[in-house]
């Protein structure tokens, strides 16, 4: 006991605390500050305004959405659309991304160069250069909505955007439903059967192929048997644009390609590390041991490169994430887009700024604590 | 990105300069020996660099009268250039002396945003414009358009009201800069383009075929643009007040920038004596000497040669003044006299 009070831990304590101390003294000295000249300037303060009427106008919202509703769900509906491109715009860049790092490592000349090539081009131009580029491209290269590009079954391709049909569930679809999950079931069984099966004895049963065939096999029979339970609701041209129909915009289309290709080229590097970390004298032992180089790269490389790759790839999910909210130069209508009208309105700037830090932190905080979840599962477990 | 810094930035200083520590605007000019001037990032006819580097237009011009007045050289004078969104805060929080930048009055920002509007220079109002050979004539065809938007601004709101008001279904797409905006426009993004009507004239002059693009002839907003400056500070309001009332009350009585010397010397009526300095001490009211308006006059002329000379039918722009006549004349500019 008595070497724990000893006089060095005491002095520690004591030096942290006034540390700590002095953190939030200043922290809290700003804040008055701040309070007292807003109030001094006769400057409005509070999220009273929140649940004001927003009157701004929002168009690509995935929520229902008129001018008549709040600031606070206004605020929402951009929330909401930052979430919906950087949940997209992580899963898209990380399957680009993994097949470009596959590529960089490959023994096939013309291949693993292309893939330097795209990897040196894209990280190395500002991502608001290539938002630019991309929506650049999107309107310049596509006509007016009254000579629309049709690429078949009702959809159309025009500088508004791509439009398709909408799909329309009648009463039958149910049925088709039940039987997707049913043979989903199914599939997973036969294949978890198929892997015991083939550790037992040696043979070799294509449970995947099997699998997709039950898949859609069987509800496209219970469509055929329901009597085509779903219809489509086909976008149509009336006065200055099409009507109807489902509708993917250019801003979101720019967003999305500039901010995949961007992210891709990141985590293109971090897999080509990731792989090249694991000892080449490993793969040339399987090798020598005949096994296929699909087996070498999921049982043997992958395990190992995924501890290189994670914490890596962790930081540029969370890059993505804030790097969406260039999307205001572009016009897609994110949270920083909407936060800053909102701003315009009302002028509430540092309530709005803290709203965009707290959303941004709780987002890239789940992202951290789910990627370093993973970590842990793909760490090397000591023996 | 840089938008955003400056922003924080701003914020950062509203949050460390100690409270209420901010003293005389006129005496921290003269301090500094210039005038700071908050201004748009390049709005041709009201603000903008020209060739040389030199900012002119409408809104600077205003600025530089101010300057003449109070320093007695209106090149004593930095620049500015603010994103919509932080004209405001910009001069609540001391960034500059004056913002002279297209801004609208309005109940909000006046009584709640910590700054003061001086006087109104520019009759404005919010209209669209659409190519021609879209064939529309009015803003009530605009059923089921799409309307390209700068944000930050009173726009969308008007765009939004204008549109629940008439039953109009408008679709918006709003961008941060008037750049992308205007250019997404162009580009075939949207069928209209909103915005201020003067604003409209200035950027359809920035396009390939000016002619090809129509003003409609729907004004739905008042959209009175005055020079702000930081609440409180009354001395300095009283001061841009009187400057910009003094250009206007100089066209009602003929001073021009050619005459305003010799008007002083020579002219026997009594307003324009006292306004000239001639006789009385209307400078020392405002806390200037009493060559104050003279010194105005002489640098950019008066109200309506600062309209002219950037608006006028010889101008790249030509905005037709309408509301922004004299009062004499049919139009709203009615200065309150100077005694």
């Amino acid at each position: 006991m008595a070497t724990y009070f000893d006089k060095k831990q005491v002095t520690r304590l004591l030096l942290q605390a006034v540390v700590t101390g002095g953190i939030i003294y200043t922290a809290y000295t700003l804040f008055l500050n701040t309070q007292a000249n807003l109030a001094a300037r006769n400057i409005a303060s509070g999220f009273g305004f929140l649940s004001v009427e927003a009157g701004l106008p929002i168009s690509n919202s995935l929520l229902p959405y008129t001018p008549s509703d709040s600031y606070g769900y206004a605020f929402l509906v951009g929330v909401i659309n930052t979430l919906h491109v950087s949940f997209l715009g992580i899963l898209a860049a990380s399957a680009i991304g993994v097949l470009i790092g596959i590529a960089r490592v490959s023994r096939n000349w013309l291949i693993s160069n292309l893939a330097a090539v795209y990897v040196e081009i894209l990280r190395n131009i500002p991502l608001l250069l290539l938002l630019f580029f991309a929506y650049g491209v999107v309107l310049a290269g596509l006509p007016h909505p009254r000579a629309s590009l049709q690429p078949g079954w009702g959809a159309y391709l025009n500088n508004r955007g791509f439009y398709l049909p909408r799909p329309i569930f009648q009463d039958g679809f149910g049925w088709v439903a039940a039987m997707f999950g049913l043979t989903l079931v199914m599939a997973i069984l036969l294949w978890r059967w198929a892997v015991g099966y083939h550790r037992r004895t040696g043979r070799y049963i294509p449970a995947g192929w099997l699998g997709c065939i039950l898949i859609i096999g069987m509800p496209a029979l219970t469509v055929w048997l329901t009597g085509t339970p779903l219809t489509w609701e086909k976008p149509v041209l009336r006065g200055f644009n099409f009507q109807g129909g489902m509708v993917l915009r250019p801003e979101f289309s720019a967003l999305m390609i500039g901010l995949v290709l961007y992210t891709a080229a990141f985590i293109g590097e971090n897999v080509r590390s990731g792989i090249q970390s694991v000892d080449a004298g490993q793969i040339d032992a399987a090798r020598s041991f005949g096994v296929r180089p699909g087996i070498i790269m999921r049982r043997i490389v992958l395990p190992q490169a995924l501890r290189v790759i994670v914490p890596a790839t962790t930081n540029d999910y969370t890059s993505l994430v804030k790097n969406s909210s260039l999307a205001v130069a572009i016009g897609y209508p994110d949270m920083v887009s909407v936060g800053g009208t909102i701003i315009g309105q009302n002028d509430q700037a540092i309530e709005i700024i803290g709203m965009w830090m707290a959303v941004y932190l709780c987002i890239n905080l789940i992202i951290s604590t789910l990627m370093n979840w993973i970590n842990a599962r793909v760490q090397l477990t000591e023996r | 990105m840089l938008k955003k810094i400056a922003f924080v930035s701003v914020l950062i200083t509203l949050s460390l300069v100690a409270g209420a520590a901010f003293g005389s605007v006129l005496e921290d000019v003269k301090t500094k020996g210039y005038l700071t001037l908050g201004v748009s990032e390049g709005v041709p006819g009201f603000s903008i660099p020209d060739s040389s580097g030199r900012w002119v237009g409408f809104d600077v011009d205003m600025g530089r009268a101010v300057a003449a007045a109070v320093l007695g050289d209106s090149e004593k004078m930095k620049f500015v250039p603010l994103a919509s969104k932080q004209k405001i805060v910009a001069v609540s929080s001391g960034q500059v002396d004056i913002t002279s930048r297209t801004t609208t009055w309005t109940m909000k920002r006046d009584a709640k945003q910590g700054v003061d509007f001086t006087t109104i220079v520019f009759y404005d109002g919010q209209g669209f414009m659409a190519p021609k050979k879209l064939g529309v004539t009015s803003t009530k065809q605009l059923d089921g358009a799409t309307v390209c938007v700068t944000a930050g601004t009173t726009t969308e709101l008007n765009l939004a009201d204008y549109a629940r008001a008439n039953g109009l279904n408008l679709e918006a797409v709003v961008f941060d800069g008037k750049k992308e905006a205007f250019g997404a426009y162009v580009s075939g993004r949207c069928d209209a383009f909103t915005t201020d009507v003067s604003q409209l004239a200035s950027l359809r002059t920035t396009v390939a075929d000016p002619k090809a693009h129509l003003i409609l002839p729907e004004i739905i907003s008042k959209e009175p643009l005055a020079p702000l400056v930081r609440h409180g500070d009354n001395q300095w309001k009283d001061i841009v007040t009187w400057v910009i009332n003094g250009l206007i009350e100089a066209e009602e009585n003929g001073i021009t920038q050619a005459n305003v010397l010799e008007m002083k010397k020579n002219s026997k009526n009594p307003v324009i004596r006292r306004m000239l300095g001639a006789s009385g001490d209307v400078g020392s009211f405002v806390d200037l000497d009493n060559d104050w308006l003279v010194r105005a006059i002489q640098t950019v002329g008066n109200y309506g040669e600062i309209y002219n000379r950037h608006f006028g039918p010889d101008s790249n722009l030509y905005i037709p003044r309408g509301l922004n006549r004299l009062w004499k004349d049919g139009g709203l500019m009615y200065a309150l006299p100077i005694r």
